[in-house]
């Protein structure tokens, strides 16, 4: 089966230079080295990834509040670099944004009926003020807020109150694709899954196609449909969520699942924790970019690049040694034994010990 | 806010009554004696003991501070002893001609600094950029006096264009009186636009790296309504803040450039009796100059309120 690609990378890098004047020889930090993914209509496309793997990067660029380096951004089949004037304009209308911060990324000095409104003055100025109005406290509808919060300034909001007022923002335009990126990491856990769900609920309900950006799996595995993993300014592995957090063929993205806490009793697992830090993308390593932290790196690793293959329908992995260490360890969430560590084991044998002297 | 503005004002009134005890006692403090410059040639000790008498000056010091704040209290500053005229009929009449002289400067500096800061952050880097710190940094660099002269050299004496010097009230010819004023408050200007300009630069800069800047660019928006109305008005209250104080460093900076244009305003006021040991003149002036400085800061504070709305309910 076939769908339709709506937003698609190609080959995407970005490179900034750092530091150097002087004397000082200037640093390029490889953000986003070498992207190609595709995000098809109606899907909910995530992008998983540790801080500083240039997933924000990367969401600028498809954005393009960034211009690349090198490679392209297809929306709908069209280049979105070089855009300028009417066409960009047209482009912001039909792909819109959520961002990180709700704190900051609204203007503090505008009601919220301005916010929300602007976009609908750029991009649909036949309307009459009070059409927009209305149509302002349509969108406050939507995302859960009274249409009298029009006139009340964002500080007055809380956190999960200003992302939801982000999302009427962003809709303000009628966008048929929205980028979130990292759109409820500076939320409460609490108000996380509210505003995900809400997210989710919006996105049936105007048709959308969404690629959200989170360094949180918790949130992905719920409402994506399918994921890409990043390390150090590459994807690693890409496919379906449901196969991929069950049967992961990349071992970061295993480092990464298993380092997700089970909530269910009984069901722990191999714990993978990874050595070291994340190398600099101004000098990644030669090779395989994971080869300095992964349990499994041999020799192969440190020396060729490995290319992105396809491990089953849909899912592709960037590892030499996918296939064998799927045979040789299988999955990392596989249930073993009573589910309790031998550590645990014996601690609750000293416990139950203890219990039983003070009885006598 | 109204209540938020009269706490400032009440605040206001132990400011100034300090402000009044230092300027009363580093009077004190100058060297020279009036009474002596008064009594004239012959020094008569019976004249300069009824001088001192009649003046007050006898009075121990708390007495004369006293008498004097009574007096301005009720709107009598004293009399200079000078020219026997009540001071505060003197700063009425001086007053103006250099409120005139320091709102033309402001005006010329915010017009000229303003727009100069926003788009060399805009264009930050570029030769825009570059040519308007150049251009500021000489306007910061170049001293008054030599600006002053050079432009009275070329505009009114070789092109003849405007009057070199004088005043002309605007009630009697407004335009003459300003284009009289042009000149003078073009001077003073220059130092103050490239202040501006440096700060709305910089204020600019900040704000344009913030997120809501890229959101509103993100939305779609006109790169100019981005700029105007989502950056600067952000930019706005560093901005409103210096030229609050600036306008207070206008009324002392006029001095120079009045005595340059010959300008009849406060400047020369203030210099002529800080030389005749006029106490009472010199202590209305600086009193007048302090109180206009707090009434400008209070505007500035006022301002805050229109521009940031956070402070609104608090």
């Amino acid at each position: 089966m076939m769908r339709e690609t709506i937003l698609e990378a190609v080959n995407l890098r970005k490179h900034f230079r750092s530091g150097g004047g002087l004397g000082r020889t200037a640093n390029t930090v490889r953000a986003v080295d070498g992207v190609s993914l595709e995000v098809h209509r109606g899907e909910t496309f995530a992008i998983v990834g540790e801080s500083g793997c240039g997933k924000s990067t990367l969401a600028r660029l498809l954005m393009r509040l960034l211009d690349p380096t090198e490679g392209d951004v297809l929306f709908d089949g069209r280049s979105i670099a070089g855009l300028r004037g009417r066409t960009l304009r047209d482009l912001r209308r039909d792909m819109q944004f959520v961002f990180q911060d709700p704190f900051s990324s609204l203007n503090p000095r505008m009601t919220v009926g301005k916010l929300v409104g602007e976009p609908l003055e750029t991009h649909s100025p036949e309307l009459s003020a009070r059409e927009r109005r209305a149509k302002v406290a349509e969108l406050l509808g939507r995302v859960g807020l009274r249409p009298e919060h029009a006139g009340r300034y964002p500080h007055e909001f809380s956190g999960g109150q200003r992302q939801r007022i982000g999302i009427a923002r962003a809709l303000a335009s009628g966008p048929r694709l929205i980028i979130g990126d990292e759109p409820v990491s500076a939320l409460d856990v609490s108000v996380q899954a509210q505003v995900i769900n809400r997210l989710h609920d919006l996105k049936e309900e105007f048709d959308l196609t969404l690629v959200i950006i989170a360094h949180d799996l918790a949130v992905i595995r719920h409402m994506s449909d399918r994921v890409a993993v990043m390390y150090l300014g590459q994807i690693v592995e890409t496919g379906p969520s449901e196969q991929v957090f069950a049967n992961p063929r990349h071992p970061y993205t295993r480092a990464l699942l298993s380092a997700v806490p089970e909530p269910v009793y009984g069901r722990a697992h191999d714990r993978m924790a990874l050595k070291g830090e994340t190398p600099s993308p101004s000098a990644p390593p030669d090779g395989c970019r994971f080869h300095t932290r992964c349990p499994f790196a041999t020799e192969e690793c440190r020396k060729r690049v490995p290319e992105m293959r396809e491990m089953a329908p849909g899912q592709g992995a960037a590892c030499h040694h996918a296939e064998k260490i799927a045979a040789e360890h299988g999955s990392p969430v596989a249930v073993t034994g009573s589910g309790r560590s031998e550590g645990a084991e014996r601690r609750f044998a000293m416990y139950a010990e203890a219990i039983a002297d003070r009885g006598a | 806010m109204l209540a938020f503005i009269g706490r400032r004002l009440l605040v206001a009134i132990p400011t100034i009554l300090l402000i009044s005890v230092f300027v009363f006692l580093l009077q004190q403090l100058l060297p020279g004696d009036p009474i002596l410059a008064m009594a004239g040639e012959e020094r008569d000790p019976a004249t300069i003991e009824f001088l001192r008498e009649k003046y007050g000056l006898n009075d121990p010091l708390p007495v004369q501070y006293f008498k004097w704040i009574g007096g301005v209290i009720q709107g009598d500053l004293g009399i200079s002893l000078r020219t026997n005229q009540p001071v505060s009929e003197l700063l009425l009449q001086k007053l103006p001609v250099t409120i005139q002289l320091a709102v033309m400067a402001l005006i010329f500096a915010v017009v000229i600094g303003v727009p100069a800061g926003i788009l060399s952050a805009v264009k930050k880097g570029t030769v825009v950029d570059y040519a308007a710190n150049v251009v500021a940094l000489s306007g910061l660099s170049i001293p008054n006096f030599w600006l002053g002269i050079m432009l009275i050299l070329l505009v009114s004496v070789k092109w003849g264009l405007l009057p070199a010097s004088g005043y002309t009230p605007p009630g009697e010819d407004l335009v003459r009186s300003i284009t009289t004023m042009l000149m003078p408050a073009f001077v003073l200007g220059t130092a103050l636009a490239a202040t501006l300009m440096r700060h709305t630069r910089s204020a600019m800069l900040g704000v344009l790296k913030s997120d809501y800047v890229r959101t509103a660019r993100a939305k779609g928006l006109y790169e100019r309504r981005v700029i105007l109305r989502h950056a600067f008005r952000n930019a706005l209250v560093p901005i409103v803040t210096l030229t609050a104080l600036l306008f207070g460093e206008l009324v002392a900076g006029a001095v120079l450039t009045e005595q340059i244009f010959t300008i009849p305003g406060f400047g020369k006021l203030v210099v002529d009796a800080v030389f005749n040991r006029d106490y009472a003149v010199v202590q209305g002036i600086v009193l007048c100059t302090a109180v206009g400085f707090i009434v400008m800061n209070l505007l500035a504070d006022a301002a805050y309120f229109a521009l940031n709305p956070r402070l609104r309910k608090s």
